[in-house]
């Protein structure tokens, strides 16, 4: 439900984590390695974004929703929108 | 590292205590080794390095060597490299550790798990150390520690950080490997090439790193499934407490309050120590000055020993009370917290929330606040946050605030009840942090990188309270470091400037004071030609000079060269008639705004000099901020004497 358009229910589109809405439980599909970043990948996987995981957007900055306080697993992090918006996520 | 040189390491064998950050491995490093610890840093860089001692039964000890906390062993800043490199036993001057004590937060272990198979690939004798166990069952956590070493293949001890009884299992444990292995020690090793592959680490785009991480989360699911506990609980304490702390308005509402009550803890709380220190160091001076023979000696250590002592002490009050504060908001789990509430704000001129910290620390003293920088990942953010870290009004520029204010400004009220001069002073302040955020926005359009993007990627660690040991211990080592990095620079140049204005000594029957004949009296002449459009007089000028030591030492220098002698307390009140009468408003002004940019003190420098590991960055901070300064205090000058102030 927190994931799905509405109105194509047969073609899902991958969803990533900067546009899930607060509160979601949701579980972890991919990082996708970005090339202008190499490294940013990797150190979101050591922090413990890696598949399967659960994440959940815990809340977003007032002004234009960044950074975003996000739980994976069982801890915390403050991320920019840029670094959610490599993080695939599926339910 | 192939170069066969030889280091002679202390006999004892070295514990390592290794973890995630906010595992509570500090706590537990303070309760195994109490107070006898020693803080250094590690050589070539500016990691500090915590040593302490583990007494054995039967007398002899461990060495227990706390290690900045690591997520992986893929290192992303300087502290996390150190942690690398000493695991590795390729870190310079510290040996391979003969036991590493990996601490897991017992409530996040899966992330931990995964530096224990790091760690345990490295080769190194490891046992697991489950902190936090309390926390871990209050939230219904039930872990099963045979279970656990078995399915890791290393000896797992539980203990609760929070109080000594909560770490005897570890104790014994200790006891029993310590004594093993004090048996069969090796005294003396050379530093050996290392026998694990370190070009792995240094190189990102290493495969068998990738590969391990997809190995290891497989390892550490299973391991979690054999022990129950893959679903996720988390703390619902912590989110309740965020649901008010990190709420949009009310969030920077509560934010704003603490610092406004920090920064009036500083002010404040420091007034009586602040002149107790000075009350006892001109009562030492006064006592030289009774019983020591009138001799350049006695001159030397009133005026360069007991002064130079007395200026650096003087700061203790401020920088204690303020890292006070830090400490316990670091220790509360609240500091990353407020980073994040600042992100924005901080964003807006090309920095992240990670600089604040740093920056906070600087109205007490640059010094901590650019050592400070060091747990910012991204160098290009490091550096402009230790550009600007000098604008922030550190405490030692309040005794020169306060003198000039005093002088200048009347007091009157403006309404409310608020007062002209603390709006002076508030405006003072407030510049100096509007200019800093206005250069760090003009060094992002310069200094802008391609693709240029700063991960945020800051861990928002649970609440805990606040533990008064962990805080006075954390007090103590901020205090050495202080004490023994400026300490020292400040004491020699106070005792450098002694010299040159006490020599060459005035002729017999000079009507000048004697400052005038020596030869920082021909320096300030010089000088004047270069101050003289910003309105400084000659006396201004020289007084500038030891203000590069030290900047609060400049009062002490008017009083100097203005030919006043007694303590220094009473300088500052003989010297406000004679400066309200002798300068211009315009002057006064001038150097107020001087003293905002004012390029900093030489130790500040020397400190930047160390972070950067070069002359390049000190040079052009040096530069720029004479530039700004010279510029400000032009212009404030110049208005201030076509409004008819000259």
């Amino acid at each position: 439900m927190c994931i799905d358009d509405p109105h194509s229910h047969k073609t899902r589109v991958s969803m990533y984590l900067d546009q899930i809405p607060n509160g979601c439980l949701l579980r972890v599909k991919q990082v996708h390695h970005q090339q202008e970043f190499p490294d940013l990948a990797k150190q979101l996987e050591e922090i413990g974004f890696i598949p399967g995981e659960f994440v959940q957007v815990m809340r977003r900055s007032l002004i234009g929703g960044d950074p975003l306080v996000v739980r994976i697993g069982l801890s915390t992090f403050a991320l920019r929108k840029k670094e959610a918006a490599i993080i695939e996520v599926e339910e | 590292m192939t170069d066969a040189k030889i280091t002679i390491y202390p006999k004892e064998p070295l514990v390592a205590l290794v973890g995630n950050p906010n595992c509570g491995k500090t706590s537990l490093f303070n309760l195994l080794t109490g107070g006898q610890q020693k803080v250094a840093n590690y050589a070539g860089v500016t990691v500090e390095r915590k040593e302490g001692k583990f007494y054995l039964q039967g007398g002899s000890f461990l060495r227990i060597l706390d290690l900045p906390g690591v997520y992986s062993l893929y290192p992303r800043t300087p502290d996390e490299r150190i942690s690398c490199h000493v695991l590795m036993g390729n870190a310079e001057g510290e040996k391979r550790p003969d036991l590493v004590l990996c601490v897991l937060d017992a409530t996040n272990l899966r992330r931990g798990l995964r530096l224990v198979l790091g760690i345990k690939r490295l080769g190194l004798p490891c046992v697991v150390v489950l902190n936090m166990m309390d926390l871990a069952l209050h939230r219904g956590m039930q872990i099963d520690l045979d279970t656990l070493a078995v399915a890791i293949g290393l000896p797992v001890v539980a203990t609760v950080g929070v109080h000594a009884d909560g770490i005897s299992k570890l104790k014994s444990l200790l006891n029993q490997k310590g004594l093993k292995q004090a048996n069969d020690n090796i005294t003396l090793a050379a530093s050996t090439p290392n026998r694990f592959g370190v070009s792995g680490l240094e190189s990102s785009q290493s495969p068998s790193i990738e590969v391990n991480i997809k190995e290891d989360n497989e390892v550490v699911r299973e391991i979690l499934l054999r022990l129950g506990l893959e679903q996720i609980l988390p703390d619902q304490f912590s989110d309740r407490l965020d649901r008010v702390l990190l709420h949009p308005v009310l969030g920077q509402m509560i934010l704003l309050g603490i610092l406004f009550l920090m920064f009036q803890a500083v002010f404040s709380w420091a007034e009586w120590p602040m002149a107790m220190i000075l009350r006892t160091s001109d009562w030492l001076g006064e006592q030289c000055l009774e019983f020591l023979p009138d001799h350049w000696i006695r001159s030397l250590i009133i005026h360069g020993v007991i002064a130079g002592v007395g200026g650096v002490l003087v700061f203790l009050p401020q920088i204690l009370i303020l890292f006070f504060f830090i400490l316990v908001l670091e220790e509360s789990g609240y500091l990353p917290r407020a980073a994040y509430l600042l992100d924005r704000m901080m964003s807006t001129v090309g920095l992240s929330g990670r600089s604040f910290i740093p920056l906070l620390s600087s109205f007490a003293c640059a010094i901590p606040g650019i050592m400070a920088t060091r747990t910012i990942s991204n160098t290009r953010d490091r550096l402009v946050t230790i550009l600007i870290a000098p604008l922030m009004t550190c405490s030692a520029r309040l005794p020169v605030y306060s003198l000039l204010i005093a002088a200048f400004i009347p007091a009157q009220e403006i309404g409310f009840g608020v007062q002209l001069q603390g709006v002076i002073l508030f405006a003072l302040y407030f510049g100096g942090i509007v200019s800093a955020m206005a250069i760090a926005w003009l060094l992002k359009k310069v200094m802008q990188q391609k693709g240029s993007f700063q991960p945020l990627m800051m861990e928002l660690p649970s609440y805990h309270i606040p533990r008064m040991k962990n805080i006075l211990l954390g007090l103590w080592q901020r205090m050495y470091i202080f004490l023994s990095r400026v300490g020292g620079m400040i004491l020699l140049l106070t005792v450098t400037l002694w010299c040159l204005a006490s020599y060459p000594v005035a002729p017999v029957g000079a009507n000048l004071s004697a400052i005038e004949y020596s030869f920082a009296g021909m320096l300030g002449r010089f000088l004047q030609v270069i101050f003289e459009p910003i309105g400084f007089n000659w006396q201004i000028s020289l007084a500038l000079v030891p203000g590069l030591a030290a900047r609060e030492v400049v009062v002490s220098s008017l009083g100097t060269v203005y030919a006043l002698s007694g303590t220094e307390g009473d300088i500052a009140q003989a010297l406000m008639p004679l400066l309200s009468q002798g300068w211009s408003l315009a002057t006064a002004l001038s150097l107020l705004m001087w003293f905002v940019f004012a390029p900093q003190c030489l130790s500040t420098l020397a400190a930047v000099r160390r972070e950067t590991g070069g002359l390049m960055i000190p040079l052009v901070m040096l530069l720029y901020l004479f530039g700004l300064a010279y510029l400000a205090s032009f212009l404030t000058y110049r208005l201030a004497v076509s409004w008819g102030l000259g």
